[in-house]
């Protein structure tokens, strides 16, 4: 089934209020006092009312395993799940439903790249090239199988305001380079990186690329097939979905030389204690009872992301991101960490010689929820020679207020602890 | 010595029940943990070290004799203002005193009445909870 055709931003007008009130969690008070300023979104999303409703319909009314179950519930069950899928492709416009693998989470889709694809076509001396922002999620995996095939990690170095280096990028391909792991936007950073031009740049000397879309797959709206990227993950938690269900998007030619990672039910076609034959795609990647509801939830998500649409969440989220950086900016001792040109949704800073965790505490306890630490992503901490920062992060429902009730609960811990 | 740990802890309880509003509890925190005596640098190495994911703890433990039994003497540090006040909190209560008496003091009990058990379960954040366990296990040896 192809879908080229690309959807028309819709000229609606986004209304931020009515969008609150889609998502019951946020009109609570913290510790019964303080109204919720929920900032951690790079961490995970707050869900809306029509996927907590789905998860809850689907226990309530159609609860039944998939492609197993000959009766009324199984195929209602069957269909959900499977038009979960055409969800999931038309949102990333893949060119074929069997494009997409449900896994866990991002994580677990780069680790079966890693360990099947990575598996048949990593050997002694080869290179696996990563960028200097990635989440430990698009290192560790590469680590590990660079170590069990003799292979080498490469870094693409980035600068000071979080920028790669695209000079370096092109001198570190080489003949060895196998693959290219890169993060479409960073989680600690919140650099966007080109993407475009450095898939194209790889695949000038045909090394496919893997594209963490971790963070960018809720920001802005993606295209696998103008992007051109061989892989493509993401997690549906941080997508207002349900945790606990990911996306692996491949090439289907890619996919389909790949060997299967985890055996056991639906993977197979027919199994005796001889020789077992395997399903075919996407199904070879999805072994034993899948997260049904989890895939039923995503499909909610991204229908109710349709229904607001991409163009204008990452407009609404642009606006408060100029608004935020402005208004971060005259918060005294308050140093940013990351401040590429192209950047979206993070603010990653530092107050003063504050400790990170201890402004965190002080935001918890204004209500505010923002995130403190290394953010999976020791190295960067290591390139800007720091043990933790502050980040708060932005999803479609935050407004003008919350970033002025931050920049006041900054201006609090400034004066309480420096 | 003259205050017993009940009596510390009943000090620290109605210190604290005076604060109505978080600011000014957590400026009190903030305060024990300036008057801890100062750990010097060349103490906090790996081993003095308490696992904490974020901020650095540190503890180091002698025992002395004295009044005819043997009691502990602790130093203890942290770079967050926020975690060396929660520490400075354990440290009255645990410095001082027989190894005994540390372990059956009900340190989590206090803590609660402080309204401030919230920070024993971010324990992978704060490394409260390691401090607590660090404490009992140098208790545990100098008994
Ligand atoms: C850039 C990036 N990659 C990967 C991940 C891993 O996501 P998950 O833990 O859902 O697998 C995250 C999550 O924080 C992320 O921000």
């Amino acid at each position: 089934m192809s879908t080229n055709t690309l959807t028309q931003p819709k000229k609606k007008t986004f209304d931020v209020e009515k969008v609150r009130k889609d998502f019951p969690i946020l009109s609570q008070l913290v510790r019964g006092k303080k109204p919720l300023v929920y900032l951690d979104n790079a961490n995970t999303t707050q869900k809306p009312k029509c996927v907590i409703n789905t998860l809850v319909r689907y226990y309530r009314e159609y609860n039944s395993n998939v492609h197993r179950a000959s009766h009324y519930l199984g195929s209602k069950a069957d269909h959900a799940y499977e038009k979960g899928r055409h969800k999931v492709q038309n949102f990333l416009k893949a060119r074929h439903f069997e494009e997409i693998i449900f896994v866990r989470n991002a994580t677990e889709g780069i680790n079966l790249v890693a360990q099947t694809w990575g598996r048949r076509n990593v050997d002694k001396g080869d290179e696996i090239l990563v960028s200097a922002m990635e989440h430990h999620a698009n290192i560790v995996p590469w680590q590990m199988l660079c170590e069990e095939r003799g292979a080498t990690l490469k870094v693409i170095p980035m600068s000071d305001s979080g920028e790669l280096d695209l000079e370096a990028y092109e001198k570190l391909l080489t003949p060895q380079t196998r693959l290219v792991g890169l993060v479409h936007m960073s989680n600690a950073l919140g650099t966007v990186n080109p993407i475009k031009e450095m898939i194209a740049t790889a695949h000038k000397q045909g090394i496919p690329v893997l594209i963490d879309g971790a963070q960018s797959a809720y920001h802005m709206s993606i295209d696998v097939q103008e992007l051109d990227c061989d892989f493509f993950v993401f997690s549906g938690h941080k997508l207002y979905g349900p945790t606990g269900i990911g996306i692996l998007y491949g090439k289907r030619e890619l996919l389909e030389v790949m060997p299967p990672w985890m055996g056991g039910g639906d993977m197979i076609l027919t199994v005796s204690f001889d020789k077992t034959t395997y399903n075919d795609l996407p199904f070879k990647f999805e072994a034993g009872t899948p997260h049904i509801e989890g895939v039923i939830g995503l499909g909610a998500a991204i229908d109710y992301l349709n229904g607001l649409g991409m163009e204008n969440i990452a407009k609404h989220e642009a606006e408060l991101m100029a608004y935020g950086t402005e208004a971060l900016a005259q918060v005294p001792d308050l140093k940013m960490i990351g401040t590429a040109k192209h950047k979206a949704s993070v603010f990653s800073f530092m107050l003063g010689e504050i400790h990170p965790q201890d402004v965190g505490t002080i935001l918890d306890m204004e209500g505010i929820a923002v995130r403190t630490g290394q953010h999976c992503a020791h190295p960067v901490m290591q390139h800007f020679g720091i043990s933790a920062t502050v980040r708060a992060s932005l999803a479609c429902y935050n407004t003008r207020a919350e970033i002025d009730a931050l920049v006041q609960g900054l201006h609090k811990a400034h004066r309480f602890m420096g | 010595m003259s205050l017993t740990q009940q009596e510390k802890a009943e000090e620290l309880i109605e210190a604290f029940s005076f604060f109505e509003e978080w600011e000014d509890r957590y400026g009190y925190l903030i305060d024990l943990g300036k008057e801890l005596p100062a750990m010097p640098e060349v103490l906090k190495t790996e081993e003095s070290q308490v696992q904490g994911c974020q901020s650095k703890v540190w503890v180091v433990a002698k025992t002395s004799q004295g009044d005819g039994q043997s009691h502990i003497d602790l130093l203890v540090d942290s770079d967050s203002a926020i975690v060396k006040g929660l520490i400075a909190i354990l440290w009255q209560v645990s410095s001082g005193y027989a190894p005994q008496e540390i372990l059956a003091f009900d340190i989590e009990g206090l803590l609660k009445r402080l309204d401030l058990e919230e920070h024993l379960s971010m324990n992978r954040r704060n490394g409260l909870y390691s401090m607590i366990q660090r404490i009992r296990s140098l208790a545990v040896q100098g008994a």
